[in-house]
């Protein structure tokens, strides 16, 4: 059932590819009901999981023999988790680019691709499978951006695409070398994941390729030093591919790394466990402290995308059951948050003044003239700091939990940048809404010329916040409270998949 | 043996023959005074049903045998060879019908058949005679086509340059051979295999190596004896180029990696990291890493869609020799994979290209600008065709590279001493998903000058076009289709 989710998405890409070009109004709402027919069908599928703490097989055929390559969906909990997430950024992102007037048809069609890769990621329980929607979600990315973005969109484009790809060509490099010694080892070929986590790679292999494989997926999740395409690329992007980017795509990321790197490699894992939670912790902080002296309000969403990205990979590093957890729960809980934010500083503030930088952004007295904007971007910006009641508070918590069993100088390090995160999140609030400024300079720039917000005197009544995307802000925060309020619901599909003979290898210790 | 044997085994190349006399005699004698678009739609009705009667003599072939000692073989291997050379042939005639740079129509589509003629006989060769002589026939038609705009200064200047180059390389494959057939006593691969072993690698042995290897090395346009390619990709008319860089691709490999693995069969000696073995695999090893690396790295900088396209050929000729030098029955039916799937992308490619060039009067890259808008059909095309060569899943080309990549890598499981050249391939296709993607952001992102129209494409080329990027598609999806025949 749960692999409906991905034909839906493909299916909705060719009927928009069928509209005729001025249907804008008509692809809206097809691009609208094929992400909710997604969803619903992701939630039910979840609910219906039988067990979520094991490999549930959806569907096994074989594709190519002589590589041992199968069309090979399953599901178990942390899957569910993220196709959710998916479901929900799916929609939410459609309602945050209602006002999307040019190439309407086409921008929502690389939109559904671009979904559907990413719920075939979660799903393929085949590595070659998996590595193909991978790569496939690169290409709609581009174009999103490219071609509906806007601060130097096509260089921010390029440079995403490019790191995307270099990242994927590691992850490619690290999977036919693990394909040759697996099939050498066993005598048959396979790309089952599975199966191939039952090959016990030689240390010295393991030793290399390991870190070729998280690295080349960790590109994408915001690992530093490989995160900046992060910043350039969510800034460049439309409201609705930020969201995407930050919401799902950089999940892939970790997904990733959690599910083909550390699975395949696990003394590949405690070989490095050091290295990687350096990094994650430097991300942290650094992402966190750039975020704090940003000009421009993207940016500052942008870089705190790195730094909560920081928490997941520390999370994964831990390799203990409360820090995958907590990185699991990150995941989504960054998912609906980051999502949240990039929705009103793109989609609620700058399609109405035009400017995201503070200077301007602070003589327009925003919170005064879009109070739901300023309310939502309070209620995100509490739950991005950690407050408990939201999401963000239980999965952070759980990482920093896990991590003082192995690195309780990189806890307190991390502790560190939570405060410094609270610090820009209640500066960028303070500058964009609650500015008390009395200079009430006219906004820098007057907006490109026939645009119907454009010009907009500051004080006057802007164009009020409308249905679609009070209705998508409500459905983000309601996910993060519920999530917030009763973490059970999803760590009881988390919990139990860490007892998957999946992980056995990878939990209780090994040759090292 | 007697003639009728002759004529079974050699039956498809016979019929070609046969449409060849035809494709001329229509022309010359039956067309005259028509304009030259019908002059070429009629041109390639003959033509396309002469290439399929030899499609299905090759496809239903019951006559397996080797005629002659080696000059000419025919097993189901070189039946299916033959079949996709035709198909590849008959895509290439689809292409030309709408060209407008001739008037010589007749003689064109001769020249395209007799070509392959020549390929057909080539992949059959199992004897350096044999070999020399069929891929002069196969050259020889190449020159000619790559001259064939004669209203276009550049056309004759690939020609002239094209020409040289080869006739050189020409030479030293004859000199090549030359020193073989003293060293062993015979012209049959095998048997000169048989006759240079326990020889040990001596000098004269290594001399003919390397001429071997410069000669195929002109042909394939590997580095550094590509210098031929950009120029004459550029100038001579888009579909010549087309069909250079397409079937004459693949039965060049094909006969390489025979050349390489039957007849020096022994002397391999040994490319892997650290364990380097004087042979023939280090000499290709070195080839193929310096075509992957200029190769790519030249491409970025080109403006002309033609060139970027002749310098990505020698890339991709790059990472086809690791194919070669593997030289396990696995890398061969994987090499065999990837150069027929890349035939069958790059042909769709310039299939565009044509269609842009006609349109606008360049293949630049800015003409390609708004192209999204001005044919969407084409475009869709022109980016699975481009994504298919930067070996994006789920299409032909990335499947290919990784049959390909595991196949090399997979020779020497225990130590992955191939694993360098891998990397080198993996890294460098990273970089040529860059230039690729240049293009396809004139055609889907930036927007074409604002009176710009739409761009009419030829309902022949638009079918070829569409079932090209289907194949590549569908090869991507299910490549056991092929494979099984490999």
């Amino acid at each position: 059932m749960l692999a409906w989710t991905i034909y839906i998405s493909f299916i909705g890409v060719l009927v928009l590819m069928l509209l005729p070009r001025e249907a804008a109004r008509a692809a809206r709402i097809i691009a609208l009901l094929t992400a909710i027919a997604g969803c619903v069908v992701a939630f039910a599928g979840a609910v219906r999981q039988p067990n979520p703490g094991e490999v549930t097989t959806i569907v096994k055929i074989p594709w190519i023999p002589a590589l041992g390559a199968n069309y090979f969906l399953a599901a178990d909990g942390i899957s569910l988790v993220l196709v959710v997430l998916t479901g929900l950024a799916a929609i939410a992102g459609i309602l945050f680019s209602w006002n999307i007037e040019k190439r309407t048809k086409e921008f929502f069609a690389f939109y559904l691709a671009l979904i559907g890769g990413v719920y075939g990621v979660f799903l393929s329980f085949d590595v070659l499978l998996l590595f193909v929607f991978y790569e496939l979600t690169i290409i709609p990315k581009y174009f999103l951006i490219a071609r509906w973005g806007s601060t130097r969109k096509e260089y921010g484009a390029m440079k995403l695409a490019l790191f995307s790809f270099v990242g994927s060509h590691l992850v490619l490099i690290g999977l036919i070398a693990a394909w040759v010694v697996a099939r050498a080892q066993t005598g048959h070929a396979s790309l089952d994941l599975v199966e191939l986590s039952k090959v016990s790679f030689p240390l010295g292999f393991q030793h290399w390729v390991f870190p070729l494989v998280f690295v080349g997926f960790g590109i994408l999740a915001g690992l530093w030093p490989f995160h900046t395409w992060a910043p350039t690329g969510h800034v460049a992007a439309p409201t609705a591919g930020s969201m995407l980017l930050a919401g799902v795509v950089m999940k892939l990321g970790a997904y990733g790394c959690l599910r083909v790197a550390m699975v395949l490699f696990p003394d590949g894992v405690r070989m490095w466990q050091n290295e990687i939670a350096l990094l994650a912790v430097i991300g942290i902080v650094y992402g966190a402290g750039v975020a704090l002296v940003q000009r421009d309000f993207k940016f500052v969403i942008g870089y705190s995308s790195v730094s909560h990205m920081g928490f997941v990979l520390l999370g994964l590093a831990t390799l203990n059951t409360i820090g995958l957890s907590g990185a699991v729960l990150q995941m989504f809980s960054h998912g609906i948050i980051a999502g949240l934010l990039f929705a009103v500083v793109g989609r609620m503030v700058y399609d109405r003044t035009h400017t995201r930088d503070f200077n301007d952004l602070q003589t327009m007295q925003l919170g005064k003239l879009l109070p739901f904007a300023g309310v939502t971007f309070v209620l995100a910006g509490v739950a991005s700091m950690g407050l408990p009641g939201f999401s963000g508070f239980v999965a952070e918590l759980q990482v920093l939990m896990g991590a003082w069993k192995v690195f309780p100088m990189a806890t307190i390090l991390a502790g560190v940048g939570i405060v410094v995160g609270v610090a820009y999140i209640l500066r960028a609030m303070q500058k964009a809404f609650f500015s008390e400024s009395e200079e009430r300079r006219a906004p820098a720039r007057q907006g490109s010329s026939g645009d119907q917000h454009a010009g907009q005197v500051p004080g006057a009544p802007m164009e009020p916040i409308s249905v679609p995307e009070r209705i998508g802000a409500m459905m983000l925060i309601a996910a993060s409270l519920i999530i917030g309020l009763f973490p059970g619901l999803l760590l009881h599909w988390i919990q139990p998949c860490w007892n998957s003979p999946l992980f056995e290898r990878l939990l209780k210790g090994g040759s090292l | 043996m007697n003639y009728l044997q002759i004529l079974q085994l050699a039956a498809p190349e016979t019929a070609l023959a046969i449409t060849v006399l035809m494709v001329l005699a229509v022309d010359l004698i039956a067309l005259r005074g028509q304009t030259v678009e019908q002059r070429f739609h009629a041109g390639m009705l003959v033509s396309i049903i002469g290439c399929l009667m030899a499609a299905i003599l090759a496809f239903a072939h019951f006559e397996q045998g080797n005629l002659l000692n080696g000059m000419l073989v025919v097993d189901p291997q070189t039946d299916f060879l033959k079949v996709v050379l035709l198909i590849l042939t008959i895509f290439t005639v689809m292409i030309s019908a709408s060209g407008k740079f001739t008037e010589h129509v007749g003689e064109y589509l001769s020249l395209v058949l007799l070509g392959t003629i020549g390929l057909m006989f080539l992949v059959s060769a199992e004897d350096l005679l044999m070999i020399f002589i069929s891929l002069e026939l196969a050259s020889l038609s190449l020159y000619i086509l790559t001259a064939f705009n004669k209203r276009n200064a550049r056309s004759s200047e690939a020609a002239l340059k094209y020409f040289l180059f080869g006739g050189m390389s020409a030479a030293f494959l004859l000199f090549g051979f030359s020193l073989l057939y003293g060293l062993s006593g015979s012209t049959n691969l095998p048997q000169i295999a048989a006759g240079l072993a326990g020889r040990g690698l001596d000098p004269l042995l290594l001399v003919a190596i390397v001429t071997t290897v410069i000669g195929f090395g002109f042909k394939v346009a590997a580095v550094p004896f590509h210098l031929w390619a950009p120029d004459a990709y550029e100038g001579a008319p888009t579909p010549s180029a087309a069909f250079i860089a397409s079937g004459s691709k693949v039965a060049s490999f094909y006969i390489l990696a025979k050349i390489m693995t039957m007849g020096f069969a022994g002397a391999e000696g040994s490319a892997i990291w650290q364990g380097y073995v004087s042979g023939w695999t280090p000499v290709i090893a070195i080839v193929a890493a310096l075509s992957m690396v200029l190769g790519n790295l030249t491409a970025i900088v080109q403006s002309s869609v033609k060139r970027l396209l002749a310098y990505s050929a020698i890339a991709h000729a790059g990472y086809m020799l690791l194919g070669v030098l593997a030289s396990t029955p696995s890398s061969h039916s994987a090499l065999l994979f990837y150069v027929i799937t890349y035939a069958l992308t790059v042909l769709g490619a310039f299939g565009v290209v044509t269609v842009v060039e006609a349109a606008t009067g360049s293949d630049a890259m800015a003409n390609f600008a708004g192209l999204g808008r001005r044919a969407p059909g084409l475009s869709l095309c022109l980016l699975v065709f481009l994504l298919s060569l930067a070996g994006i899943p789920p299409l032909a080309g990335f499947i290919g590279k990784f049959f390909l990549f595991s196949a090399v890598v997979g020779t020497d499981a225990e130590h992955l001493g191939l694993l360098w050249l891998v990397i080198l391939a993996i890294v460098m296709s990273a970089v040529s998903f860059y230039y690729y993607l240049q293009v396809l952001k004139q055609a889907w992102v930036l927007d074409a000058a604002a009176n710009a129209p739409a761009i009419k494409v030829p309902l022949v080329t638009m079918v070829a076009l569409v079932l090209l990027a289907g194949l590549v598609i569908l090869l991507g999806c299910a490549p056991g289709l092929l494979t099984r025949h490999l």
